[in-house]
């Protein structure tokens, strides 16, 4: 099956929640042709806000709309929603508990050839900082589309992560979203991969080549983390290996770390993600070996 | 409404605007007393806003981007009728709705929480624009201080509300030369602010910020100013109303102590 981007998914989304909602609207950052967010242009250009290249406004004023009673959808790419206007998102939206989705595209290393200014792997961190921020990594096409849909009918503060590149489908077609909950995708033993968004598809092909094979978790919800699941995956294997195309610090990794520590649980816990460095241009598939975050890497952890 | 009662509402609004910064022994008195003409003129003339509507999003709307400045709103809010005012008297403690900085989902009739600087003003770029897409003729409000006016953020704002052509935004700057490390112009120089705000495409209007006949008519002429916001250019005195709090930056976060503000109010009452 051919491979599918993430933020294609919040494209098509947004075109079916423009059309079912009125009080939906969507802002960008002059990004609009690369997050997607103009497919709601083709529904109803007066409600699509280009902001122009100033986002810390572009946060705020989506504030002002939701203070109005409508749902505002702000996209620009992860790092400059979630670094550049981090203090808006934070003041003038998680404060409030206004009705703002943060769709973000084009985070991680994945983003490839433009480089570390451009590659976001603290945005999950940021974001799962602020009190009732709900953070969400879609996995694929399906998902993404589900989850961005599910956001606009979630009350309050929101932030979606979307990718820049092609990702295969690996929900099934009756596949049902539910915010906040992990999914199992494989039933194994002695290792649990517990992955978030384009890292399900590693972590599947990880499952492929190891010989005893590993449960796999997406987990598409980061906060509110599903914590039980956690309990009993780390009940039920001897370790945990967390995969995200983010930094160790503060995502995914870090969720499940403090879960498993607050548990008091002997499970051990491997983090795959971004080492604490800056990412570099590269073709995303080079940077995954590079960064020690591809398939490879995980079988490798697994191991430890 | 009379100037007389006005300025009655406006002796009220800076008596309370002390007794809770007394009495919380912390607040901004000085840019609060310097916002309460022009706040008093929104609250008791310009603004479409009563106990029936207060709830709803229904009326225009104000944006108090200086959110230091909340004893004003709160005491103005007090003034209305739309809280007790012995309220007012909790202002900064422990389990208040009246936080040191406005929470609109504590206080009914904040309309935007506020605090950081620069903020406010796109808030009230985004509810101007909501109106425009609901078709309807609230206006909104956005009070700025000038130091406020340092943040990129405004001028981000500012640019968008022309380019959005949000006439039914009028954004207020309480203009008093004051921030907290000394004078604007010497701190960060940020002025001619009329120049600027008319090379960002608004309309702009200078006036007295303690004349409520130039306030009147400036808010007549930003509501007949069409496809552009406007801007007025308020000049002010930082800490207006008491003698010795008048065009002092130390007065900006600080609270008196007894005799002081004994003083202030006996300075207030014989006005």
């Amino acid at each position: 099956m051919a491979k599918i981007a993430t933020r294609i998914a919040y494209g098509d989304a947004l075109k079916e929640l423009l059309q079912e909602n009125p009080n939906i609207v969507v802002l960008d950052a002059d990004l609009a042709g690369s997050t997607k967010s103009g497919e709601a242009k083709k529904v109803d250009p007066s409600r699509h806000f280009d902001m122009g290249i100033a986002e810390g406004n572009m946060m705020s004023v989506a504030a002002g709309l939701a203070a109005s009673g409508k749902i505002a959808f702000a996209s620009s790419f992860a790092m400059f929603a979630t670094g550049r206007a981090y203090e808006q998102i934070r003041n003038s939206i998680g404060y409030t508990n206004l009705n703002v989705k943060v769709c973000a595209s084009h985070a991680g290393i994945s983003v490839g050839e433009d480089g570390a200014s451009h590659q976001c792997i603290e945005d999950i961190s940021l974001m799962r900082g602020i009190p009732g921020m709900k953070v969400i990594v879609p996995c694929d096409y399906n998902e993404a589309k589900q989850a961005v849909k599910a956001v606009a009918y979630t009350d309050g503060p929101c932030y979606v992560r979307l990718g820049r590149s092609g990702v295969e489908t690996v929900t099934s077609d009756d596949y049902k979203f539910e915010l906040g909950k992990g999914v199992v995708l494989k039933e194994g033993s002695k290792v649990a991969l517990v992955a978030t968004g384009l890292m399900v598809q590693e972590a599947l092909e990880a499952y492929d080549k190891m010989e005893v094979k590993p449960t796999v978790v997406n987990m598409h919800t980061i906060k509110p983390i599903d914590a039980d699941l956690i309990k009993q995956l780390a009940a039920n294997h001897d370790t945990i290996v967390t995969c995200e195309e983010h930094s160790i610090i503060g995502g995914l990794g870090s969720a499940v770390a403090e879960v498993l520590a607050e548990a008091g649980t002997p499970c051990k816990l491997v983090r795959v993600g971004i080492q604490d460095t800056f990412g570099e241009s590269g073709k995303p598939n080079e940077l995954f070996e590079k960064y020690h975050i591809d398939a490879d890497a995980i079988v490798q952890a697994a191991s430890k | 409404m009379e100037n007389k009662e006005l300025s009655y509402h406006a002796k009220n609004i800076r008596k309370n605007i002390l007794k809770q910064v007394y009495q919380a022994q912390s607040g901004h008195p000085g840019g609060s007393l310097g916002a309460a003409d022009i706040i008093t003129m929104l609250y008791f003339e310009e603004m479409n806003i009563n106990a029936e509507n207060l709830d709803t999003i229904n009326r225009d709307r104000f944006v108090l981007s200086k959110g230091h400045a909340s004893p004003c709103l709160y005491a103005a809010l007090a003034e209305k009728g739309f809280m007790p005012e012995e309220e007012l008297l909790t202002f900064r403690a422990i389990n208040s709705k009246l936080q040191g900085h406005p929470n609109m989902n504590y206080v009914k009739g904040v309309d935007m929480s506020t605090g950081s600087l620069g903020q406010g003003v796109s808030c009230a770029v985004g509810m101007a624009l909501a109106n425009k897409l609901d078709k309807n003729d609230y206006r909104v409000y956005a009070l700025l201080g000038d130091g406020e006016c340092q943040e990129g953020q405004v001028w981000e704002a500012t640019m968008s509300a022309a380019h959005y052509k949000l006439d039914n935004l009028c954004i207020i700057v309480d203009a008093n030369n004051l921030q907290i490390d000394g004078h604007v112009s010497d701190v960060m120089n940020v002025y001619p602010l009329d120049d600027k705000f008319k090379a960002f495409n608004c309309h702009t209007i200078c006036v007295d910020g303690h004349n409520f006949d130039e306030l009147r008519s400036a808010f007549k002429e930003a509501r007949e100013v069409k496809g552009k916001p406007t801007v007025i250019i308020a000049k002010t005195v930082k800490g207006k109303g008491v003698s010795f709090m008048e065009d002092q930056a130390g007065w900006h976060g600080v609270a008196p102590n007894e005799q002081q503000y004994h003083d202030a109010i006996k300075e207030l009452e014989a006005e």
